[in-house]
């Protein structure tokens, strides 16, 4: 019973949506579907939020390895809350200046507003910077030329990063008109528009088919043959 | 100075169109026959014109513009426009069963204006109960259900069902073991999408088996979830795995818990968590985006065997450039039914392939008609019809 209900359920849901889809007089049944999903994830988020105090007040009361981090988390999780579920420094809203929850939690200057702008943003920033040496360090790795196609895939790269810099544009600016083609941000253009496009068309139906389009081997490193 | 306004009136008289000009701005003769009828097969909300071209059409026509009213006394409002020549336009984003007046007119290259012919009744947009607009593809519907019908059939019934070998899932068992030997624990990474995504499901699945082994080999299994939903399901399909393995008593919850929504927050926790558990096997398998190279550079820092599952084009690279082994698109779909090697799945597997060979031939076709048809040129009679066989094949078949 536990698995043949969720499973009549999932069933009914897939039914529904793919007549939703043919039948115009059905079409509202797959909105309604979407709805039913956004109740359960609502409902999912509360069971989340529990899940983290109970997963993280546990590792601080054991003393597990790096549970500073959890009492960080932890604080973080209930300052935000309760800053923006009680509305903290709000101001009413001037149609009802008699209720101070009337507010918008998301005013400028208020704490929430502080808190996103100076704390969740920069370390957001600071987390997505990062990836520009994780990039660096994978480029190092995948780009060594140890064969024809790594030295063609770095090659193609070399081109594509000077191609897209004022120094490129200026190292070979000094070529006639007659060799237009051949100016570094030209040929990034070429390459971008012509051999990759049709790569990654090639990658795409190959996704979709199920075909392991360059890769055949399914190891990964096609270059390094590391 | 009293020179400047007797200019002025001057420039003024040879700017302004004589009167002689003005009278020759006759009219066009206007359409005729105006035809207003529901659009068949749809959800209600177009209208079919067509009319008979007016007999200036088109020494001095230029265009045709079609107006709609909810009374026959207006205000009407325009709702489309069409070169001269044409006789026929459909009327789109229409309110279903409400009646509406449609007028057409026909404008001249100087811009006067015929008198309308309108629709001697109003015409409202019914709704029917099939979208005929999708009649080939509710075909390869059926074609495609039918199929994985019959090849479920096929393989319950006993005979072999060949799959290709695909080594990303093989190391699957490795990875397990290995971490198994390492005594460091497996870490399970189901992308940062909900339940709702075909990624995640998939995800789940690779979970369930990841979960097995690890059941069996008596390792630990770590899975770190970005929604509540995916932990949820994700809680589920380890308690049933390792209920299978015969181990229920070794199924611990909380090593599958919710981190936070948000996605550089999810990054940063993981990234921590790894560098200081160090996991001797990482599996990423769902719907990555800009963390997919961050948390995969990670794990090779890290030393761990990673094995990677998406079908997000843009983030197969970085899994391949920093990832042992790399599932791409539908191997990561198929691993279900790859690794359970059960025969109800491995016969759906293969049905589906039918779907596919159906997708591969309409490419193929395609692609060989529209390259003959400019071979021959679009100006013959078989590159044109070429071409605009082309044309049903993708604003009928597979719109």
């Amino acid at each position: 019973m536990k698995r043949t209900v969720p499973l009549m359920i999932t069933a009914l849901g897939g039914f529904v949506l793919i007549v939703a889809y043919f039948i115009p007089a059905t079409q509202g049944w797959g909105e309604v579907a979407a709805i039913w999903f956004d109740i359960l994830a609502a409902i999912a988020f509360v069971l989340g939020g529990g899940n983290l105090l109970k997963i993280h007040l546990k590792k601080a009361s054991d003393r597990a390895p790096g549970w500073g981090y959890s009492v960080i988390t932890v604080l973080a999780f209930l300052t935000t809350l309760s800053v923006g579920l009680g509305k903290i420094g709000v101001n009413p809203n001037p149609m009802y200046p008699g209720f101070p929850l009337s507010g918008d939690y998301r005013e400028i200057g208020s704490p929430f507003w502080w808190l996103y702008e100076y704390a969740f943003k920069p370390l957001t920033a600071t987390m997505f910077a990062m990836l520009a040496f994780y990039i660096a360090s994978a480029a190092f790795r995948a780009f060594r030329a140890k064969n024809v196609e790594a030295v063609l895939l770095l090659g193609t790269a070399f081109i594509i990063l000077l191609g897209r810099t004022f120094a490129g544009v200026y190292l070979t600016s000094w070529l006639p008109d007659s060799l237009f083609g051949l100016r570094i941000e030209n040929m990034t253009i070429t390459i971008m528009s012509v051999f990759n496009t049709a790569g990654n068309r090639a990658i795409m139906i190959g996704i979709a088919l199920g075909i392991d389009p360059i890769w055949g081997r399914g190891r990964s490193d096609p270059c390094t043959n590391s | 100075m009293r020179t400047f306004p007797v200019i002025f009136a001057i420039a003024l008289c040879m700017l302004r169109p004589t009167g002689g000009e003005a009278q020759e701005r006759v009219p066009p003769a206007p359409p005729e026959g105006l035809r207003a009828i529901d659009h068949p097969w749809d959800h209600g909300d177009r209208i079919d014109l067509s009319w008979d071209l007016s007999p200036d059409d088109p020494s001095r026509v230029g265009a045709y513009r079609i107006y709609r009213a909810e009374r026959v006394d207006g205000p009407y409002e325009i709702i489309g426009r069409v070169g001269a020549g044409t006789n026929q336009f459909v009327a789109e984003k229409l309110e279903r069963d409400r009646p509406y007046y449609i007028k057409v007119i026909a404008v001249a290259h100087d811009r006067s204006e015929s008198a309308p012919a309108r629709t001697a009744q109003p015409v409202a947009p019914t709704r029917q109960p099939f979208d005929g607009s999708r009649f080939w593809l509710s075909i390869v519907t059926l074609i495609f259900c039918g199929s994985v019908v019959f090849w479920i059939n096929h393989a319950r019934k006993g005979r072999p069902v060949k799959i290709r070998k695909i080594p990303g899932l093989e190391a699957v068992d490795e990875a397990v073991g290995r971490a198994t030997e390492m005594g460091r624990p497996c870490l399970f990474i189901p992308g940062i999408q909900d339940m709702n995504d075909l990624q995640t499901i998939a995800g789940i699945t690779v979970l369930s088996r990841v979960s097995q082994i690890a059941a069996e080999f008596d390792a630990k299994v770590e899975v770190p979830t970005c929604r509540s939903l995916v932990m949820t399901a994700a809680r589920e399909a380890v308690q049933a795995s390792y209920l299978a393995a015969g181990r229920p008593d070794a199924f611990n919850p909380d090593l599958i818990y919710y981190v936070t929504d948000e996605q550089f927050g999810y990054v940063a926790y993981l990234q921590g968590m790894m560098v200081r558990e160090r996991p001797a096997a990482c599996f990423y398998m769902g719907a990555f985006f800009a963390e997919s190279l961050i948390l995969a550079e990670t794990g090779n820092t890290v030393g761990a065997i990673q094995i990677a599952g998406t079908a997000q084009p843009a983030q197969l690279p970085f899994f391949v450039a920093a990832c042992d082994y790399t599932l791409i698109g539908e191997e990561f779909f198929a691993a279900s039914a790859y690794l359970s090697g059960e025969p109800g799945q491995l016969g759906s597997l293969k049905g589906q392939d039918v779907g596919k060979t159906i997708v591969a031939l309409g490419i193929i076709v395609g692609v060989v008609m529209y390259t003959l048809a400019h071979v021959v040129g679009l100006d013959t009679p078989l590159g044109a019809g070429l071409s605009q066989a082309v044309r049903y094949l993708r604003e009928v078949i597979l719109t």
